[in-house]
């Protein structure tokens, strides 16, 4: 007999409304229903209304949390459509700000990714980390988020001289705490017996179902926009691409880590190495026709395609954001797997559905058992204490960096 | 000039099918087809190019709606569109999605904003719009 068992599409641990129905016979789930809509707000159709130039404030609006990888897209594209050389010193400057958002967004899923294991010092500790990453936002845009950095032919703030060295030493400082979240992973037995072979996509499945970013390269597929179509500075710095092979839910976690070291290594060479000079090519008009601009978010690659006649807004603005073809993974990610795998699974692709736009366990045998997202959480924490206990591992409280109870 | 192998093997095989070919720029390829032809150009663009499928996109044109299929070939940082024009009133045109998985949402998309009707889509119901938006207003037709 199949359950089903529904989480969301509202409650107050979800970071946004959500709708999953996990069809489960006892502890296997055997499918998954994914319902999402609940945040649709036609910013596509909104964008015929806007001039070029609000559109990227509009972008920017369609999420809170990677905001800046909208408007690099659609900057992107608007340069594609007209031809338009950018100014060497506001490249530079659009590098350092969408790398410090990678940081921030893999920083964030790392602590949600540690609360739902039953790891919450690992969740607290992850987002201490990215406070001085949003002081540095603050400092440079005047916003912690939504910074409207991005302009057609630019970026509309330059970052101050004086700013650098202050700059250079707070990613700095980021360094040995993203090695000790590395050396934590890596040297704990129950996350290994409870995050590997879990959840496992293979290259087949990326390709099959398009997926994008930290999920194709956790499954060897080494795609990025960064490198295979670079934009802003990317291809004047030396960096790496970050790549796992085993698809699974642990490789995932391994590679946003190390990216966040390499996002710093990016950072600190466009500091240095950023040209004098104007940040503005003061773009006046876009001439008819087609335009694709791609960035790539911290969730993946974000697809822009615009289309103009001539006049001061678009004709047709498409938008398709990374979590729309991760998302879908999950169909075959959380097949076969149990309820207690299901919370990590589902949150490993760091969903976004503002930007895409929902859980819920069903029970067919006696109609309808609910399952929300807390007991879901709990089943998943519960499930990591249990391997802890099999194993041995022994906290320490006070001063195990993963303390359960978060002390 | 884009003289890619890949890009040239599928100019040679669909010759006769391709209406326009347009090199925007190294980075970009348009090319215009007719819509009983986009299956086995997608599918071999899909299974045998390995292109990724980035995504479609639909517009309405006084000519009809719009279709345009993105593909990707990743290595060369080219993006690729096939663009298919649809005849209104009843758009229609076959679904893509038993060659590609990931196609099954955008065009459930396309159906609800724009009206256009997959042919043998597996699971053809709304994706994004609330449940009580009236049948038959489709929110990007301009008309």
């Amino acid at each position: 007999m199949t359950k089903i068992i529904p989480i969301g599409p509202y409650h107050p641990l979800q970071e946004e409304p959500e709708f999953f129905q996990l069809h489960v016979e006892g502890e296997r789930v055997i499918d998954l229903d994914i319902n999402i809509g609940y945040n649709h707000r036609g910013i596509e159709k909104l964008a015929e209304s806007k001039s070029w130039d609000q559109v990227v404030f509009l972008v920017e609006r369609i999420c809170g949390i990677c905001s800046t990888s909208h408007p690099m897209a659609s900057v992107n594209a608007m340069e594609d459509l007209g031809n338009i050389e950018v100014p060497e010193r506001a490249l530079y400057i659009r590098s350092v700000i969408c790398e410090l958002e990678r940081i921030h967004s893999h920083l964030l899923w790392l602590g949600l990714a540690g609360h739902f294991l039953g790891y919450n010092t690992v969740w607290m500790w992850a987002w201490k980390y990215r406070e001085p990453v949003l002081d540095i936002f603050e400092r440079v845009t005047g916003n912690r988020q939504s910074y409207a950095m991005m302009k057609v032919g630019g970026v509309r703030r330059d970052i101050e001289d004086e700013d650098i060295p202050w700059m250079m030493k707070t990613v700095q400082e980021l360094i040995p705490a993203i090695d000790m979240f590395m050396g934590a992973f890596m040297d704990d037995p129950v996350l290994h017996a409870r995050l590997k072979g879990v959840g496992v996509l293979t290259k087949k499945d990326i390709h099959d179902y398009g997926a994008a970013g930290p999920t194709a390269r956790a499954s060897g597929v080494p795609i990025d926009v960064r490198k295979d179509e670079p934009y802003a500075a990317y291809d004047r710095i030396d960096w790496d691409l970050i790549t796992r092979e085993d698809g699974d839910v642990f490789a995932k976690v391994v590679v946003r880590i190390l990216e966040i070291q390499e996002s710093i290594k990016i950072i600190k060479q466009c500091l240095r190495k950023m040209p004098k000079g104007e940040i503005d090519a003061k773009v006046k008009e876009l001439p008819p026709g087609e335009g694709i601009g791609r960035a790539e978010a911290p969730r993946g690659e974000v697809y822009h395609y615009i289309r103009c006649d001539g006049a001061n807004f678009p004709v047709r603005y498409k938008v398709r954001a990374p979590s729309y073809m991760n998302v879908p993974t999950n169909k075959t990610a959380v097949v076969g797997e149990t309820i207690s795998d299901a919370t990590i699974i589902l949150a490993a692709v760091d969903p976004c559905y503002c930007c895409t736009e929902r859980i819920a366990v069903l029970d067919k045998r006696t109609d309808k058992r609910i399952m929300n997202g807390q007991d879901l959480v709990r089943l998943s924490q519960e499930k990591t204490e249990k391997i802890r206990q099999k194993m041995g591992v022994k906290l320490q409280k006070g001063s195990d960096l993963f303390g359960k109870d978060g002390s | 000039m884009v003289k890619e192998k890949a890009v040239q093997k599928l100019k040679e095989r669909f010759a006769d099918k391709i209406i326009n070919w347009k090199d925007r720029s190294a980075k970009r390829i348009y090319v215009d087809v007719r819509p009983d032809d986009i299956p086995e150009m997608v599918k071999f663009l899909f299974k045998d190019l390995k292109a990724r499928f980035i995504t479609a996109s639909g517009v309405d044109t006084p000519r009809g709606i719009e279709i345009l299929y993105h593909f990707s070939f990743d290595e060369r940082g080219l993006v690729f569109s096939l663009r298919t024009t649809i005849a209104k009133p009843e758009p229609k045109i076959e679904s893509i999605t038993s060659i590609i998985k990931g196609a099954e949402w955008i065009e459930r998309e396309i159906w609800e904003l724009l009206g256009v009707k997959f042919k043998n889509h597996p699971n053809l119901k709304r994706l994004l719009m609330a449940e009580d938006w009236p049948e038959g207003v489709y929110p990007l037709r301009r008309e």
